[in-house]
């Protein structure tokens, strides 16, 4: 019996796709590097700053974590620096490092771990980091206080605070290439539109984000928008200048698709994706916000594990 | 193998295997030294058997231990019982096993023959339960399954294997006669056959209805097949056959009609063998053969942290000893090297929604694997459709955080039904 050898015994199935969830965070970041870069380009080593900072921090937030929870690292599986690169992309380039420190502790601590980590928050992290910031240092989030020593070569306003605070004919200058192609000011990693567009793209059709969330979220905002524009439009701005400023392009590919947060059944999907566009245009049009996105998302996570209740009978039930 | 691909936009699909049209007769395998067969039947210290070490038997002898037990086996080849001994399966399931060293010559017992001629469901269910494939014989006595339709499978029922396919493609004649007796024998007219497309015209001239299934795994899954193709719905956690519908391999018809036909009971089994590099052989071996006279054989080395699996990829079980004999149900023998063999491992559940688009069962695994891992069999059963699932392994194949779900969902199972 000695030299028997030993073979591996475990459960079916024995085959496997090999995805794993390292692959799924990495690709993501991937997709985000186009605007990510853009970004860097623009508002340089500040810029920079910022970035490292925050994904550097997430990692060491997610691993102190690992240590006082006493879990096993998952420090591996890229989702802490995924949380502290999408953190990065909502800030201002001029972000303090206190500020960057702070949110990314919210995001990856509050946010995440204390839900029992991966899989197990509620809302997507690196939102609940912002709106934390938003909330407590609001200043900071004046986008044109915050670059005012910028001059990029082209107009130095934030759209949306000038749509806020002077009406459409403020906006009438921006075209939709010029918001397509990034000349517009904002935060890091969200001005590049057809940056974002591409990385979402990608990420759709390599399937590592659920493609019903981000197609509903955007004819949201279009829609509601485009009702907006209608009703008044000298009032209300139209939909494609909601759909390029702000926080919309990643809100719709990076942030409303976060995993955990969001539904998986369909119909849900598109109910979660559709209502966090509409939200995102009732709080930028007759809200108090300057943007509508992050509250939006975070009301649709509440949402979430009730609309996913809404799925299809399993079989053999209902008898 | 079967990787995820590179562009996702749909769900995954797996296909069945389709039997190639140049697919050679199977590699016979010489008569093995030693065959194990597997008496469904726990074993009992104290009792006093019937059989005993040192009996010799011939060829197509009823093997049983006593009088009062329905369970037999059918010896397989002439020889000697060496040893009788408990064995225990999978989830605790135990059975007797019985060891019997091959003799010099070959003789085939002659007491089924006497009773072939007036076929019968008796004589069927005497002699007939232990052939290959295994047919469900004795659910027609059975009082609490009304059997009324019977399904012929003529497809596998896993990823990978082309057993039975092999059965219709070269054994239509003895499936025709097999379906005559089975219809003799049990009264029952309703019998369809379950066919690929490709397998229609090989099946053409058989006088029952041939139904075709996709071949989109797990289409060939008996709940799928009743759903599908008969229209008609299982409640959650019972069998087809609770509400009348069995489900007979192409193999186990031809081995009944082959058996009437020429007066000897069927002991030789055909089976995929997949091999590490994937490549795949048809091979024909007697019911109880120990899988190392197939490795023997075909020249497939052994090392330590190999992975054997006895059935199909996703459905099947691995084995933990070369010794593990050959059972009348097993239709595929698929050895792994250590290097393809995947770690599960036990991360949460991220609610990344793949296990939900690919389920057929349509169960909300992204919940009951919150509830299972935390050991809440019984909410998992009754809000979170346990019980409907119907044992793919889709979930876990897919799973990004390669949790092993269905392992989960079959202990759940268990743990919920022995309570
Ligand atoms: S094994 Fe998984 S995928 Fe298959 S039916 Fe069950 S829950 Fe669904
Ligand atoms: S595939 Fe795995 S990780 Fe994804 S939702 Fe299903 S159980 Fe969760």
């Amino acid at each position: 019996m000695f030299d028997q050898k030993k073979f591996v015994v475990s459960h079916a199935p024995f085959l496997h796709d090999e995805s794993r969830i390292s692959e799924r965070s990495y690709n993501i970041m991937l997709a985000a590097l186009p605007a990510v870069l853009f970004g860097l380009v623009h508002y340089g080593i500040p810029a920079l700053g910022v970035v490292s900072l925050s994904i550097s921090s997430s990692i060491i937030w997610e691993f102190l974590m690992n240590y006082v929870t006493k879990r096993p690292k998952s420090i591996g599986d890229g989702n802490a620096a995924l949380i502290g690169l999408l953190f990065a992309m909502l800030l201002p380039a001029t972000s303090p490092w206190w500020l960057v420190l702070t949110g990314t502790f919210v995001s990856v601590v509050i946010g995440k771990q204390i839900f029992g980590g991966i899989g197990g928050n509620p809302f997507n992290p690196a939102l609940i980091g912002i709106a934390i910031l938003m909330v407590s240092w609001k200043n900071f989030f004046d986008f044109d206080d915050a670059l005012l020593n910028y001059d990029l070569g082209f107009i130095m306003v934030y759209p949306l605070a000038a749509l806020k605070h002077f009406g459409v004919s403020a906006v009438d200058s921006f075209t939709i290439s010029d918001l397509l192609l990034g000349r517009q000011i904002g935060a890091i990693g969200t001005t590049f539109g057809i940056g974002i567009i591409a990385g979402g793209i990608y990420l759709i059709i390599r399937g590592f984000i659920r493609w019903e969330i981000s197609l509903s979220f955007l004819a949201g905002v279009l829609i509601t928008a485009l009702i907006f524009d209608l009703y008044d439009s000298t009032r209300y701005a139209g939909p494609f200048f909601h759909l390029l400023t702000g926080y919309t392009l990643i809100g719709a590919f990076f942030l409303a698709t976060e995993d955990s947060s969001s539904p998986v059944n369909f119909i849900p999907m598109f109910i979660y994706g559709a209502g966090g566009g509409i939200m995102t245009v009732l709080i930028r049009n007759i809200g108090a916000h300057v943007d509508g996105v992050v509250f939006a998302v975070i009301l649709m996570n509440i949402a979430n594990p009730l609309l996913d209740k809404i799925r299809p009978k399993a079989i053999g039930k209902g008898f | 193998m079967l990787k995820r691909s590179f562009i996702r936009l749909t769900k995954p699909r797996f296909k069945n295997e389709l039997l190639p049209d140049t697919q050679t007769e199977p590699q016979k395998i010489s008569t093995p030294k030693k065959v194990t067969l597997l008496l469904d039947n726990s074993f009992d210290q104290k009792e006093v058997f019937l059989l005993k070490e040192g009996d010799k038997v011939k060829t197509g002898r009823k093997l049983f231990l006593s009088k009062d037990s329905d369970t037999y086996v059918i010896s397989t080849i002439t020889g000697t019982v060496t040893s009788i001994s408990p064995y225990t399966g999978d989830f605790g399931d135990t059975y007797t096993a019985i060891s019997i060293v091959a003799g010099e010559e070959e003789e085939i017992d002659d007491e089924f023959e006497k009773y072939c001629k007036e076929p019968n469901l008796d004589v069927a269910k005497k002699f007939l339960a232990c052939v290959p494939g295994n047919p469900p014989i004795n659910l027609f006595s059975d009082p609490d399954k009304r059997i009324n339709t019977i399904v012929i499978c003529g497809v596998d029922s896993d990823l990978l294997i082309t057993t039975r396919q092999y059965a219709v493609k070269s054994d239509i004649e003895a499936i025709k006669s097999g379906i005559h007796f089975l219809k003799k024998i049990t009264g029952i007219d309703n019998i369809i056959m379950a066919a690929h497309r490709n397998q229609i015209q090989e099946c053409g001239d058989t006088d029952i209805e041939i139904k075709e299934v996709n071949s989109d795994y797990p289409s060939t899954h008996p709940h799928l097949i009743m759903k599908d193709i008969l229209g008609q719905s299982v409640p959650e956690g019972r069998s087809c056959e609770d509400v009348g519908v069995c489900f007979f391999s192409a193999e186990a018809i031809a081995a009944i009609g082959n058996a009437f036909n020429n007066g000897k009971i069927p002991v030789t089994k055909n089976l995929t063998l997949i091999k590490k590099d994937g490549s795949k052989m048809m091979v024909s071996t007697r019911i109880g053969t120990p899988i190392s006279e197939i490795f023997d054989a075909f020249e497939v080395t052994l090392n330590e942290k190999d992975r054997i699996i006895a059935g199909g990829p996703m459905t099947g079980s691995a084995v933990f000893s070369e010794d593990y004999p050959i059972q009348p149900d097993t239709d595929a023998i698929i050895v792994q090297d250590k290097d393809s063999v995947k770690k599960v491992l036990d991360n949460p559940c991220i609610n990344c929604g793949e296990c939900i688009r690919i389920c057929p069962a349509k169960v909300p695994i992204n919940m009951l694997i919150r509830f299972l891992q935390a050991g809440q069999y019984g909410t998992a059963a009754e809000q979170y459709d346990l019980f409907s699932c119907i044992e793919c392994g889709l979930c876990s194949f897919v799973c990004i955080s390669r949790i092993p779900i269905f392992q989960y969902i079959r202990l759940a199972k268990y743990e919920l039904r022995s309570d």
